[in-house]
């Protein structure tokens, strides 16, 4: 789960970091006011789940009130990669003197949340560490001791980072204190400013939460927004399907991860482009494909459904019985290709019989099929 | 011969009075498992599927030789559960359970590889199996006959479809392992592969990977430099958009990590032939295979 920024400098802040004050706004009149409590420059910045927002004119200085209201205007609205802002943040603003980079992911070769830290911040990491990988320290933190002051501190002299020492390598222990604290999957710093008077500030953060830790943090979980994901995704969750919106037109129906991914590849490879990744888990009952059909069909870009199941013991009648529910119901109009490797394959073939749906022996073939059938891709 | 279990394989069930956990441990009594006994906490001396249920693995190992455990402890405890069984000396232990904690297998993990003589498996996983021996696992035994090709896999449905399409061409398989397809696993496909090139009972290897990490491309180097034995790749994932988690949490292309042409790069490298769909993967091995 993605937190805005605001609500990761909330976080840090907590745990000791520190952010420059700053207040959400939702209309221009409200960055005003806020504006006017700081009464100097302030920096506005759009609130979306996504990067890139300062070349897409999502972030603007301001030097008076005023001048907020107008730029908060500009911002509210604007669409920043398919997501519109709702809220901006108003920040009080700093005079930078240097701009670092402090990070925390997971690291699956080392199997440790690994510290990644650079003397080039305010710019785009993966590219520091694509062209100048000299530039970017990477420390695999030991989990039985977290990260102490006495390698912080080593790691801040070995990065050639300028500024209090003390300050910065507090920084970094609290960080990940911070990251274990929420269950992070990320937490960026970047950039991580020394102010022209030696303060260290985060002046902006990314946070991205483990979703599997979700259930221990109930404090956390309102900051879950609907409005930010994509509604099928967001209705598929309520199902219990795992579902990612894609940029196809065949709707893709499966159980079990590694088949779904499968099933995508096989509709690229034959020569079209799958409208989603849906999983629908465990157990292949009637109800489970009609709910899994219905969250597919809702995307106006679907033109047809490729649904594949693999399952020693699932009855492929039982699907064919929600695709059946589905057509019943007036939901499903568009051609389907099913593959269902599993018992009772023929009572499945007489429930079907005379409705457009076509069962095939392989996964190829069901691709091939729904491929001619919904045109490839354009 | 086979790696890991066999017929003789004394197994645990930890959460054996559980929903899933009493399905799967019937299911694998069934497959020719021996259960000798479950576990789950304060349920200890009652009889479930006709084994006795303990409070703890230390009681379990206490009254009963094992040599695996198998755990459907639900997530908040499984990483939990698992350092039980390592703790109380069960050198092979399966976590199955899925949606765990990160951080809580990041520990758990450390800690497991400081004791030095446990293997995880896991979690996310299906289990393994030796077919006609011993499932320790959750996957369909039909599908699985025994045979010659070793299968190693991230993925569940995958791998049974895969395993099945080699039982149909009557190659069977030697032993199957699933090994997980979250980010922080026990074991990866480079811990396997030398066990299955020591084991006579194999004759080739199915590596079904997925987009996601490096583990492909250190199963690559491991292959160019030590195996002997024919290996066959396969990777799924290959059309998924970069940054977008397809459905397990480690299939996920992080910048220019875990993308499919590093892994294909890599299993070239190798000579590793790797297969577009699961049919080629039955044709590949024969062409290694006869």
């Amino acid at each position: 789960m993605n937190l805005h920024e605001y609500q990761a400098k909330d976080i840090l802040a907590k745990y000791g970091i520190p952010v420059p004050p700053g207040k959400v706004a939702f209309t221009a009149d409200e960055a005003k006011q806020i504006a006017s409590e700081y009464g100097d420059l302030v920096v506005i910045k759009a609130q979306v789940h996504t990067g890139g927002r300062g070349k897409a004119g999502g972030v603007k200085l301001a030097r008076n009130p005023e001048e907020a209201r107008e730029k908060a205007a500009q911002i509210l609205g604007l669409n920043i990669k398919g997501f519109i802002t709702k809220k901006v943040l108003v920040a009080k603003g700093i005079n930078i003197a240097k701009e670092y980079y402090a990070g925390m992911i997971l690291d699956r070769v080392t199997q440790r949340v690994v510290l990644m830290l650079s003397k080039e911040g305010g710019m785009d990491i993966e590219e520091v560490a694509a062209t100048r990988p000299y530039a970017l320290i990477k420390y695999p933190i030991n989990p039985h001791t977290g990260l102490r002051p006495f390698e912080a501190r080593e790691l801040v002299k070995r990065a050639g980072m300028e500024g209090n020492l003390n300050k910065l390598a507090d920084v970094l222990v609290k960080l990940y204190q911070a990251y274990v604290g929420i269950d992070a999957s990320t937490a960026e710093i970047n950039p991580l400013v020394i102010s022209d008077t030696g303060e260290v500030v985060a002046a902006d953060a990314k946070i991205v939460l483990d979703d599997n830790a979700l259930y221990r943090h109930p404090d956390l979980m309102p900051l879950r927004e609907f409005e930010a994901e994509h509604p099928l995704e967001v209705e598929a969750s309520n199902y219990g399907f795992s579902y990612v919106k894609l940029d196809g037109n065949v709707g893709v129906i499966g159980n079990g991860a590694g088949l779904v991914m499968y099933t995508l590849d096989l509709v690229q490879r034959t020569g079209g482009k799958a409208a989603n990744f849906l999983d629908i888990g465990g157990g292949a009952k009637a109800d489970v494909v009609y709910n899994a059909l219905k969250v597919v069909l809702k995307d106006p870009d679907v033109k047809g459904v490729f649904i594949n199941i693999f399952g020693g013991i699932t009855r492929a009648d039982e699907v064919a019985k929600g695709v059946i529910r589905a057509m019943d119901e007036g939901i499903l109009t568009k051609p389907v290709a099913m593959r269902v490797a599993g018992t009772a394959e023929e009572e499945a073939k007489a429930l079907l019989k005379g409705r457009p749906v076509y069962m095939y022996p392989t996964s190829v073939e069901a691709a091939k099929a729904i491929i001619s059938m919904t045109g490839g891709a354009k | 011969m086979s790696i890991l279990v066999n017929k003789n394989t004394n197994v645990i069930v930890q959460g054996i009075t559980g929903r899933e956990g009493a399905f799967h441990a019937e299911a694998m009594m069934k497959a020719g498992t021996k259960v000798v006994a479950g576990v789950t906490p304060g349920k200890g001396g009652q009889t479930t599927l006709g084994v006795p249920v303990y409070d703890t693995v230390k009681e379990a190992t206490t009254h009963h030789h094992v040599d695996a455990s198998i755990i459907f402890v639900p997530a908040p405890g499984a990483a939990d559960a698992a350092l039980e069984a390592a703790h109380a000396g069960v050198p092979l232990v399966v976590l199955i359970t899925e949606g765990i904690p990160t951080m809580d297998m990041v520990k758990a993990v450390a800690e497991i590889k400081a004791l030095g003589n446990v293997r995880l498996i896991g979690g996310n996983c299906p289990g393994l199996i030796t077919p006609d021996e011993c499932k320790l696992g959750i996957m369909p035994a039909s599908v699985f006959k025994k045979g010659r090709v070793g299968l190693i896999s991230r993925s569940g449905t995958v791998t049974y479809e895969t395993a099945k399409a080699l039982s149909d061409a009557g190659y069977g398989i030697s032993t199957c392992i699933g090994i997980g397809g979250d980010p922080i696993i026990g074991t990866t496909f480079k811990d396997l592969l030398p066990l299955f090139e020591n084991d006579p009972e194999t004759e080739a290897v199915v590596l079904c990977g997925e987009i996601g990490g490096s583990d492909e491309e250190d199963a690559a180097a491991y292959i160019k430099e030590h195996m002997k034995k024919p290996v066959v790749g396969f990777i799924g994932g290959r059309s998924a958009p970069k940054g977008k988690k397809m459905g397990h949490a480690g299939a996920i292309i992080m910048g220019n990590v875990g993308t499919p042409e590093s892994k294909l790069a890599a299993f070239a490298d190798a000579d590793v032939p790797v297969a577009e769909t699961i049919d080629e993967i039955v044709e590949l091995v024969r062409a290694k295979l006869g």
